[in-house]
């Protein structure tokens, strides 16, 4: 009876793994602006919500393949008044159930329909510790609201996870940011760092930490780990622009993760939408299964076989699958090179000048005084206009 | 040997993680917030004891009489050892008469 707890390894691998992971991407609409959202910058562009019986579909096809975790994410997932019968459903078929929220449009009368539907896990996401500086970000006046809502998940008996997205406008705030959980007592805290996609890769500029920032965060965030150890789980990840290998991106393309954006498009991955010669297939038109087996898309980057140099004869492919591959486009122009994270890859450079950049001007005034540019429906018609590939076009003339 | 272990500790789910049988995974899980673990199957066996009835001696006993051929006591203490500290399970708290 030695080794009790075996990791999820798949010994006996069949051509395609099932997905373990659901993504619902419930709806694009969100009361909050946040600079750093990782949706597409072309939410305005994207119309038709799948109704409730589409997500039935949805769930219960993923969850016979196999897929256990389910997140309701968006957008702001409340703002769908559907919400409690998904979750309702998704507790019937057997998932765990997450809802990923910024908890605006939440009370204490839903908190306890959710329970009472079977939800399983709320996360609150903040964007400071402070209420202005989280109410700047936001764009809205949020911060107290979001106290509440904290306290009462906490309240309900859910297990509280906390997310708050790092960057260079609150990366000094670490501190009061880990006592605002400790004073919150959260069971877990999510220090995220902004992922460079969609609005974040459009801000980049005045998002991206210092490494004075980084050094200091990272420090922090060891000394709450070990003295919360066994009371709170901190998860703290270095931005990979300062690493010299690429994460492993959503665990290999097709491979753990299945995001369903709100107008039904299946996504490997929730940035995935704007990499160009792929067609993404769309619930309404396709089963799950045969979009996460048999679809074009889905096996684009499947293992190990597409990869180009410096990867496909490195000995640390299997180990990080070649990065991100949005990274990869967005940085390259090609989604099938390294990710540029990686200093094997001839493009790194494009990493570390952008790095150096920022390291090198922020803190000055005029360059801290470039506006963000927050996400909402106005700035998406502004900028992203219908293209869905607006982030490509923007890298070719900036880079 | 720790309180998770004791012959009387009468060890419970702990609330914030769901256990259940996986048919595609062909194994028991442990559910919490974006995570999954697979069950060996001897770990299931003894995870679906801890049904906030049975005492450690109890599923220990329950346990041989299923399976007479091993030995498998200090396994067993180890296994609710480290469920413990992973926080799955818990100590079942005992509704005291004032
Ligand atoms: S990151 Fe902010 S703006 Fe984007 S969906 Fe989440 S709460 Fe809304
Ligand atoms: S060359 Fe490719 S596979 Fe090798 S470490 Fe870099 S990104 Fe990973």
């Amino acid at each position: 009876m030695s080794n009790a707890v075996t990791p999820s390894a798949a010994a006996s691998r069949p051509s395609v793994k099932p997905p373990l992971w659901l993504l619902a991407e419930l709806t694009y609409a969100c009361p909050l602006q946040c600079p750093y959202c990782s949706n597409p910058m072309e939410i305005a562009a994207i119309k038709q919500e799948l109704d409730t019986s589409h997500w039935f579909r949805v769930m219960q096809q993923a969850r016979r393949m196999g897929a256990t975790q389910l997140g309701f994410s968006g957008g702001e997932p409340l703002i769908r008044r559907d919400l409690e019968q998904l979750i309702a459903e998704a507790r019937r078929l057997g998932y765990y159930t997450n809802l990923i929220t910024s908890g605006v449009g939440m009370d204490e009368q839903r908190i306890k329909a959710f329970k009472e539907a079977g939800l399983d896990h709320i996360q609150v996401s903040f964007q400071a510790s402070s209420e202005e500086l989280n109410n700047f970000i936001a764009g809205t006046d949020a911060f107290e609201h979001k106290m509440h809502m904290a306290r009462l998940v906490k309240q309900y008996g859910y297990p509280m996870v906390l997310c708050f997205v790092l960057h260079r406008k609150n990366e000094h705030q670490i501190r009061e940011i880990l006592d605002l959980a400790v004073a919150l007592e959260a069971d877990y805290v999510e220090l995220a760092t902004t992922q460079y996609y969609g609005w974040a890769f459009h801000n980049r500029e005045q998002l991206l930490p210092t490494r004075e920032q980084l050094v200091n965060a990272e420090k922090v965030a060891k000394e709450y780990q070990d003295k919360m150890k066994g009371r709170m789980k901190i998860y703290y990840v270095i931005p990979d622009y300062y690493e010299i290998r690429p994460k492993r991106c959503m665990d290999g393309w097709g491979s753990v993760f299945l995001t369903i954006a709100p107008d039904g498009t299946a996504l490997p991955c929730h940035a995935a939408r704007q990499l160009p010669g792929l067609s993404f297939p769309n619930v309404r038109d396709h089963d799950i299964d045969w979009i996460w087996s048999e679809s074009p898309a889905f096996n684009r980057f499947r293992g190990l076989d597409w990869m180009k140099e410096p990867c496909r004869s490195c000995p640390e492919k299997e180990k990080d699958l070649g990065g991100c591959r949005c990274q990869a486009y967005m940085l390259t122009g090609d989604a099938a090179n390294a990710d540029p994270v990686c200093d094997k890859s001839p493009h790194h450079h494009v990493v570390t000048e952008r790095i150096e950049h920022v390291n090198r001007l922020a803190g000055t005034r005029e360059f801290e005084a470039k506006p963000l540019v927050f996400r909402n429906m106005k700035n998406s018609r502004k900028i992203a206009g219908s293209s869905v590939l607006s982030n490509a076009r923007e890298t070719a003339e900036s880079e | 040997m720790s309180a998770a272990s004791n012959d009387l500790a009468v060890p419970e789910l702990a609330p914030t993680f769901r256990f259940q049988w996986e048919e595609v995974q062909g194994c028991f899980v442990i559910l919490y917030p974006e995570g999954m673990v697979k069950l060996s199957p001897s770990a299931g066996e003894i995870m679906k004891r801890c049904d906030g009835q049975k005492s450690v001696s109890q599923i220990i006993a329950d346990l041989k009489t299923q399976f007479p051929q091993t030995e498998l006591e200090t396994d067993v203490r180890r296994f609710l050892e480290e469920a413990n500290e992973h926080g799955w399970i818990r100590p079942k708290m005992r509704i005291s008469s004032p």
